[in-house]
């Protein structure tokens, strides 16, 4: 398997990475390096073997349902590049 | 101050318990040194004096009121990956160059209560990802060895700062070596706990399921001490294990007598430097003349521990590095249009080369159709891996080879191929996908000089164990407290 370039470009754009037609040229030979090496993989029957997604088997805990913050907006939203009245700016979505 | 620049940390606890050097003198001291070397090395991200003197100043009183801890007074540096409280928190990365934690990681917060001093946050590859530290937005760590060489990644800058005795402790993390792989190249011991050990809480993540924290210091007893503050249950982290608390430092001194210790072939066949084979023979033999027996095993699967990797690693990234979009918090792009534009435009230039190629890597990974093929099948192998060391345990208690198949590379010499950079890493990935936990010592010095480190792996929750084991060795040799030649 090969990524072509308009693969490269619609894989950055899921991403939401802004991509020109020469970082794209220039990271298609990489990608497609790494996936050499990942292909490997494929050549390995693991029919009936069960997924491991954690380093441990554990379950999720639960905890009670109660409230565990306070409200820290105020603190928190000094960190973010545009505020108004507690609410976080972005450009308009609905025209 | 030159003979305490290699004192261990119980040493330094036994001086300022004894009042012979006060915390901020202390401080002070490593501040000016820092101050003086770091435009060499760059092993520091962030130096903030102020706020470092004032943590001294309130050791300095719990040492006068007979309210210490082990730690009390002690300066650690930070990777710049944990979250603390009013400081720079910038993970190696642009897009959180502008970030001020407003919080504490659990380990900062440990460590506060512990007493100890946070001497300032160091360099490390962006993200985490990366095996040399050049992936860094602040510029890559030079190896105090050899300042031509990389000191290793991803938490290079914390083993440089030790290495050049900037500090006597700092901390790390390890996603597939982060902490041991630095730790060999730049000649310090340093401990990747069972997965689960050590609370994520306030650690930025990169791919969870992987992801420990853990210590890097100058010996095993330096190790145990540190674990011993940051290892606990935290109820803030979903997968921290409720178990009771260990002291790491319980079995240090006890003898090696009837100890087995495995042998992969696979970590003793081609692509080891010669040189580094020959250092971790002599550090079997150091452990035959202790009283331990060594028995060859297999580790089939481990040669498929880095594209497992390469797949599971780059698709929980993907999935974590989402949250940075220009809105909430860190670097958002000064122009833009609509708000995919400005998602698109802040990232592209928020995130560096290596970071966009692993998110690109993990979403494709995660991408319609392609899930079983990539992301289920790595799961699935990582189980196989995981059995293989279930399987050898069962034969030995201990596990050694070397941390990285060669010693320090030279800086430029893998960053344009990212496959030669992954596969550095050959030794150190499969220990992570199993969450078991690895140590590396320094057991030589290599080709140009350059440090080798003997890597000890162990079963779940084998760490105390394993310290005892590198304590022991540390006991019979002196690579550990070997310094390279400083100005």
């Amino acid at each position: 398997m090969a990524l072509s370039l308009d693969d490269v470009k619609r894989i950055a754009h899921l991403a939401r990475l802004a991509i020109s037609e020469q970082e794209a040229s220039a990271v298609l030979g990489q990608l497609n390096g790494i996936f050499e090496l990942i292909e490997e993989m494929q050549a390995v029957d693991t029919s009936g073997i069960e997924p491991m997604s954690h380093g441990q088997d554990v379950v999720l805990r639960l905890r009670e349902d109660v409230v565990t913050e306070g409200d820290q907006h105020e603190l928190f939203q000094r960190q973010a590049p545009q505020v108004e009245a507690g609410l976080y700016l972005v450009p308009k979505v609905i025209e | 101050m030159h003979t305490m620049l290699n004192a261990s940390l119980r040493e330094l606890a036994d001086l300022l318990g004894a009042k012979k050097i006060s915390s901020v003198e202390l401080t002070r001291a490593l501040l000016d040194r820092i101050a003086r070397l770091n435009p060499t090395y760059k092993a520091f991200i962030t130096v903030d004096e102020e706020a470092s003197l004032a943590q001294a100043r309130v050791a300095d009183e719990r040492l006068a009121n007979g309210d210490a801890h082990p730690l009390t007074g002690i300066p650690v540096a930070q990777k710049d990956i944990f979250c603390a409280q009013g400081w720079l928190t910038t993970c190696g990365s642009k897009i959180l160059s502008n970030f001020v934690s407003p919080y504490d990681a659990e380990i900062i917060r440990r460590f506060d209560v512990a007493g100890a001093v946070n001497l300032g946050k160091t360099n490390m590859d962006e993200f985490a990802m990366g095996s040399s530290n050049e992936t860094s937005f602040y510029g890559p760590v030079r190896n105090p060895w050899d300042e031509a060489a990389v000191p290793g990644g991803s938490s290079g800058g914390s083993a440089a700062a030790v290495a050049a005795r900037l500090c006597p402790a700092a901390t790390g993390t390890d996603t597939g070596g982060s902490i041991r792989q630095p730790a060999a190249l730049c000649g310090i011991s340093g401990i990747k706990p069972t997965y689960g050990v050590v609370s994520r809480y306030g650690m930025i993540a990169f791919a969870s399921s992987l992801d420990q924290a853990g210590p890097m210091a100058k010996s095993a007893e330096d190790l145990a001490l540190l674990l011993n503050v940051m290892a606990g249950f935290d109820p803030r982290d979903s997968t921290s294990l409720d178990r009771p608390s260990e002291d790491y430092t319980r079995d240090l001194v006890r003898p090696l007598g009837g100890l087995t210790i495995g042998l992969p072939k696979q970590y003793f066949a081609g692509g080891v430097g010669s040189d580094v084979a020959v250092a971790i023979e002599a550090a079997i033999a150091e452990f035959r003349a202790l009283g331990c027996e060594t028995v060859d095993i297999d580790l089939p699967s481990s040669r498929l521990s880095i594209p497992v990797y390469y797949v599971l690693a780059p698709a929980e990234a993907s999935s974590n590095l989402a949250r940075y979009d220009g809105v909430r918090y860190g670097y958002r792009t000064p122009e833009y249009g609509d708000l995919t534009d400005m998602y698109q435009k802040s990232r592209a230039e928020g995130f560096g080369a290596e970071v966009k190629r692993r998110i690109m890597i993990g979403t494709y990974v995660l991408s319609h159709g392609y899930y079983d093929a990539y992301y289920l099948q790595a799961q699935k192998l990582r189980r196989l891996i995981a059995r293989d060391f279930a399987e050898a345990f069962e034969k030995c208690d201990v596990i050694m080879g070397p941390t990285s198949p060669t010693t320090a590379f030279d800086l430029g010499e893998k960053s344009g191929d990212p496959v030669q950079m992954y596969l550095s890493d050959i030794f150190t990935i499969a220990v992570n996908l199993a969450g078991l936990p690895g140590i590396s010592i320094p057991a030589g010095f290599g080709d140009r000089k350059r440090p080798i480190g003997l890597q000890i792996i162990g079963n779940y929750f084998a760490e105390a164990r394993m310290l005892n084991v590198a304590h022991r060795y540390q006991q019979v040799t002196d690579w550990h407290s070997r310094m390279p030649p400083l100005p």
